[in-house]
This record gives C-alpha cells, structure tokens and sequence, in this order.
C-alpha cells in the first residue's frame, strides 16, 4: 500500500514536471495577448520567437516592440478601421517548438505571422508557412534558408550574405586587420551561413584568413582549443558569426588566455551586454553590426526608445526596432491592398505578396525600404562598437 | 609550445571528465546501473555555487562547501526515493529511471532558474602561471582542476582501500549476496556510494563551470554523457579506469580539435572509443582491476 501511494506520488510529480514547460508558454501567451473583447472584428497577428533560452533577449525584444507598435496602430484607428489583435508564443529558438507555437496560433485564428526571430526555428515555420499560404514577415531570421523558395516570407531584417559581405568590406575599408581568425557555428544555419558570404568576399577584398574553426551545437562551452589555434596563426581580428551567449564565453576564455585581438560579431551579438553576470568590461571594443543604434538622434527613433524603455524597461535592441517597423509594414502593405480582416489568411497571404513589393517605407532600421520577390529587404548593415559598457556608432 | 597547451587545456577538461566518470563508475560498480542522473547533479551543483556566490557574495570556499552537501543530500533523496524500490528489478527498469530523473532535474532548474544562460564567476581567483617567457600561459582553472582531479582520485582509493566503509563498499561490488551474509548493510552501502558520487558532482559542477562559464538546465548532460563514455573507455566499475579514461577523452578531444578537425573532434573521439572497445570490450582497465568499486 505504501509503495503505491509512493508511485502515486511519483507519477503526479512526473505529470507536474511535464506541465513545467508549457506554463511559461501560456503565461507568455496571456502577457503578449492585446484587448480581444466583445468579438470584436480584429486583424489577428501572431508572433513567434523566444522569450526564454538561450537567445531570450531577442524574442523578448521583439515581443515587446510588436506589442508597442499594435498599441499605438490600435489607438490611431487600426489599420483600414480595424484593431489588431496580437498573441506571441514561445519557441525558445527551437525548430519544433517552433511549428508548435504556429500551429497554436493557428487554432488562435492567426491571419499573418510576424516570425520567427531566429532563423533555425524560421528554417521549419517558413515550410509550413508555405504550405498553408500563411503570409510571413520575419522580423530577425536572416537567413536565406528561410526564404528561399517561399514566396510568402520576407524579411526585415538584412539577409546573411548581406552581412557577411559587410563585414568584410568594413574590415577591409577601415584597415582594422591583416590577419583574419574565424570562429562558427557548423550546426547552425545562421552561423555558417554568414561565414560562407564573410569567407569569399575576405578572399575578394585581399583580407588573409589565417584560421577557420567550428564548433557545434553540442560543444558550444569550451573555446579555448580554437582560440589557441588563432592566437598561433597569430590572428589579430577574430570574426565571430553567431549569437551573443556563446559570444560571453569566447570573450570570457580569451580573457582567461590573454588573447586580445579585435572582436568583430555580427547582429547575433547584440544582447552582449544583457547576459546575467556577465563581465561587460570583456566586451569592450567588440564591433558587432546592426541596422539600428538606439542613441541616434532622429525623432523616430527617441519616440521609440523612450515608449519603450518607460513600459517595458531596458533599452530596446535592433531586434526590437525591426519588429516595430514589421508592424508598420504591414499595416502599409495591407492598406494598399484594401483589405478587410473578413478575408482569408490564403486572401491575404496573395494580396501582400504583391503588394509588400510595391511599399517603400522609412522606419527606425532604414530609409526607403523596398522588398524583391526574394522576400529581402534592401537595407545595408551599419557598424556599432561597444564603449564604456553601450553599443555606440562608429561612422 | 602550441602542443603543450593544448595537453594541458586536454588534461584539464580531462580531469572534469574524470571527476563526472568517478560518480558513474562507483555507481555502477556497487549498484551495477547506470545512474543518466548523475550529469543533471552536476548542474544542479554548480546552480547553487553560482546563487550563494553571485546572488549571496559568500566566499568560493564556502559556496562549494554548501553545494556539496545539497548535491549529497539530494543523492542520496534520488537514491532513497526513485531507485531503492526497484532493487529488486530489471537493470533495463532501472535504466529507464534514470533517465526520467534526469529529465525530472532537468524541469526543475527550467521552473525554478528559468531557461536563460547564466554566465558563471570562476571560483578560482588565480590568474595562473606564465612559463617560458609568456608563451607558455596555463590558467589558474587549468592547474586547480587538475589537482584537485588527482587529490580526489588518491583520497578515494585509500578509502576504498583501507577503511570499513571503503571494504564493505568492495565485498558489496563483487557478490552482494555474501555481503549481506557476512554482515554487511547493503543498503546503506549503497546509499553512502551515492552521497559520494554526488558530492563529487557538486565539486565538477564548480570546476566544469569555471572552465566553461555558461550554465543552463542543460549544462549537465553533454558532459554527462561524455564523462560516461569516459567510465566505458577506462573500464567501467574501475576507479582508475575512470582516471585514465577521463584523462584520454579530454586529450584526444582536445588535441583532434587542433591537429585534425574542430568540427569532427566529437566525432574522431567516439571512433577512438569504438576501436578500444573492439580490441579490448571491458575498457582499458576492466580487467586487471579485479576489486570493482
């Protein structure tokens, strides 16, 4: 008797630890939520992307500036007369976890998809996306996995090439290195998909790569092997395509080593300075690239920054500023199309496919944005440097 | 001078290895199961030196001192709770939870910690060593963790060795049956290889994380499964099979990541695992051992 009750007891802590993971994803659901009331005839938008993990600060940045966004679009009026309703799910920038969030928000009634942040997890939406006919505007996955042969997806945010390609010319054209060291990602699409573009426009510009090491998904903790390797090849600029929680431990380690050469991430290091304990003296003089610094001057970018900062705390980061101009985007594409929210999302995954392609718009992350068939965007990359513990521009 | 870093950086993370493998081993060897828990202990260890470190400001000592003796506690509750009562069962029954315990540890930290990286403050304040004229760098991580790998390993055999509890743990490894004939608590020999495997997984959990300083619910099973593999490797059930198995695995992950391919080096480490263990099935050390604690 005592050992059934005592299995009993087991099993009802098993069932309970099941439920661990979905809680956080129903209260994130219910906080990213907007005013659904009275049955109301809504837009019904949906967000996906992670707002805990390993790349938490993006998901939670572009959550939050989606929400800010659809709030003031609501209060201006909403878009061609009707509000938009917003729910955002979390994928914790996981593939699977990912087609679950969407096919949750499905069941919600989701007409367009602002998603996914990260590109892996937009690599399996984006397929899914297309077999539906669900319109999808990223406002962070950079990948071109993520669009190719989708019709339906386009991009905020610069593709890979993009800025991989950038950030060799940079390196180049300000004479910031001989001698290139290279540390990516192999598991990751985002990671080895920057350095390939990174890697041939190096050769292009005259730049000598002298190391080019890989890690995976599964030895992501110890970099003092491939540190050392650049640091002999005598390195004295490492490029570092990948996101900012393996970007701390590098930075930590080659600390540890006494290596000290020239930093250089990509966007996927913005976050840098937010990772919990960590030392932000390390990444002093780290470039990392982003279309968006949150201490510019122009008007549209203070209004934004202080909205932000004064209801969800924190300074926004590019991530962030890309989801709100994503909310502006559509709003403009659906009212040149002259939609109503009676439509089918198939109606409206048709009618923005056209029309995104005709919207030119000056947001916080560009002027005169204008998008191909490609679904890219046709912004360039900026450089920032990290000072004095804040991201600052360099130009 | 290239090559003896990374000897040393392998040494290193090879002693971690060795340190996880001890728990899997004396585990196995007293209790014959495979305890897939053992790598979540180790995050939970190292979660509790990082709050009483960096969210309490105690001293390192301390912190891993308190870690310690929760990791030990919590063994021995694992122990107490989810495999005593099937000791009587099939090994396969056994097998299965484990690793539901595993996934148990796992939800937990995700409830309580949440699933963000924390990146972890070395407990280690030495900055380390230069050596021939600043070429050669061995970190304050680096020389700790090895010594304290070795400190642990021959403090262990001597306990096997030559104390009451260290022989029963012997005589219970090789037939359990006599052993209870001759008067020996099985159980609560098998309860004290517990609260050992464990408190040294607190110990591992400090120095994995102070190496490698990220930490997430996760962190534990990678290296988990790697030290494992280590156990395998030096012949599983052998305590300095455990030594040495750890030892190799970190080298020649180390040195494959340098010399051959640093996207294969996992890949080259299981190919030199599976060769061993053709040419010699019991690991490297599964035989000539014959008291298996």
């Amino acid at each position: 008797m005592k050992k059934k009750a005592l299995s009993l007891a087991l099993c009802a802590a098993m069932a309970a630890s099941l439920f661990v993971g979905c809680g956080g994803k129903e209260g994130a659901a219910t906080g990213g939520e907007s005013v659904d009331t009275s049955g109301e005839l809504t837009w019904r938008v949906g967000g996906i992307g992670p707002i805990t993990g390993g790349a938490a600060q993006y998901g939670q940045g572009v959550m939050n500036a989606i929400q800010l966004a659809v709030d003031e679009v609501n209060e201006a009026g909403g878009i061609n007369g009707y509000k938009v309703s917003f729910n955002f799910q979390d994928d914790e920038a996981d593939q699977q976890k990912s087609v679950n969030a969407y096919n949750t928000l499905k069941d919600w009634g989701m007409q367009i998809l602002e998603g996914t942040v990260t590109s892996g997890a937009g690599q399996a939406v984006s397929a899914e996306t297309y077999a539906d006919r669900m319109f999808m505007l990223t406002p962070s996955a950079s990948s071109t996995d993520v669009t190719n042969g989708h019709d339906n997806v386009f991009q905020v945010c610069f593709s890979d090439p993009n800025q991989g390609a950038v950030s060799a010319d940079y390196i180049a054209d300000n004479g910031l290195a001989t001698k290139v060291g290279i540390i990516y990602d192999s598991s990751d699409p985002y990671s080895s998909g920057v350095y390939q573009t990174f890697a041939a426009e190096a050769q292009a510009k005259g730049l000598e790569i002298v190391a080019t090491e890989a890690f995976t998904a599964d030895s992501k903790t110890d970099f003092t092997t491939q540190l050392q390797k650049c640091k002999d090849a005598e390195a004295d600029l490492l490029f570092l395509p990948f996101y900012y929680t393996e970007g701390s431990i590098v930075l930590t380690q080659a600390n540890q080593m006494g290596y000290t050469p020239t930093m250089f991430g990509v966007d996927g290091f913005d976050g840098l300075l937010g990772v919990e304990n960590f030392d932000v003296k390390l990444a002093e003089g780290v470039y990392l690239l982003t279309p968006f610094a949150a201490d510019a001057d122009d008007d549209a970018t203070k209004s934004f920054v202080s909205k932000y900062e004064s209801q969800f705390g924190g300074t926004p980061n590019q991530f962030a500023a890309d989801a709100y101009d994503g909310v502006y985007i559509l709003k403009a594409a659906l009212e040149a199309a002259n939609l109503t929210p009676e439509a089918s999302s198939e109606e409206i995954c048709e009618a923005l496919i056209s029309e995104i392609q005709n919207v030119t718009y000056d947001g916080l992350t560009g002027e005169g944005m204008t998008w191909n068939e490609k679904g890219e965007v046709s912004k360039a990359p900026k450089a920032v440097i990290i000072k004095d513990g804040a991201y600052a521009s360099v130009d | 001078m290239g090559f003896l870093t990374y000897l040393i950086n392998g040494l290193s993370l090879g002693s971690v290895y060795a340190i996880i493998a001890l728990g899997y081993t004396m585990v196995y060897g007293i209790a014959k199961m495979l305890n897939f828990a053992h790598g979540d202990v180790i995050m939970i260890g190292a979660y509790v030196v990082f709050m009483c470190m960096s969210n309490s400001g105690m001293p390192a000592v301390v912190s891993i001192v308190i870690s310690i003796v929760c990791c030990t506690a919590l063994g021995m509750i694992i122990e107490k709770i989810a495999y005593k009562p099937l000791r009587k069962a099939t090994n396969l029954a056994v097998l299965i939870t484990a690793i539901g315990v595993s996934y148990f540890l796992q939800n937990m930290a995700l409830m309580i910690f949440g699933s963000n990286p924390v990146s972890f403050t070395s407990v280690i304040k030495w900055q380390g060593i230069a050596l021939a004229g600043g070429a050669l760098k061995i970190t304050g991580n680096a020389i700790i963790t090895i010594i304290t790998c070795v400190v642990i390993m021959i403090v262990l055999m001597w306990f096997v060795k030559n104390t009451k509890p260290g022989q029963a743990m012997r005589a219970v490894s090789e037939d359990k049956d006599a052993a209870i004939l001759m008067g020996i608590n099985v159980n609560a020999t098998i309860s004290l290889t517990f609260a050992i495997g464990s408190g040294l997984a607190a110990i591992a959990g400090a120095l994995l994380c102070s190496s490698y300083p990220s930490l997430t619910p996760y962190t534990g099973s990678m290296p988990g499964i790697k030290a494992f593999t280590a156990a395998v490797f030096g012949g599983i059930g052998s305590i300095p099979g455990a030594l040495i198995g750890g030892l190799l695995l970190g080298i020649i992950e180390i040195l494959a990541k340098a010399y051959i391919s640093s996207q294969l080096a996992d890949a080259i480490v299981f190919a030199v695992l599976i060769i061993v263990l053709l040419v010699k099935p019991t690991g490297i050390l599964g035989k000539q051992i014959k008291e298996k604690v």
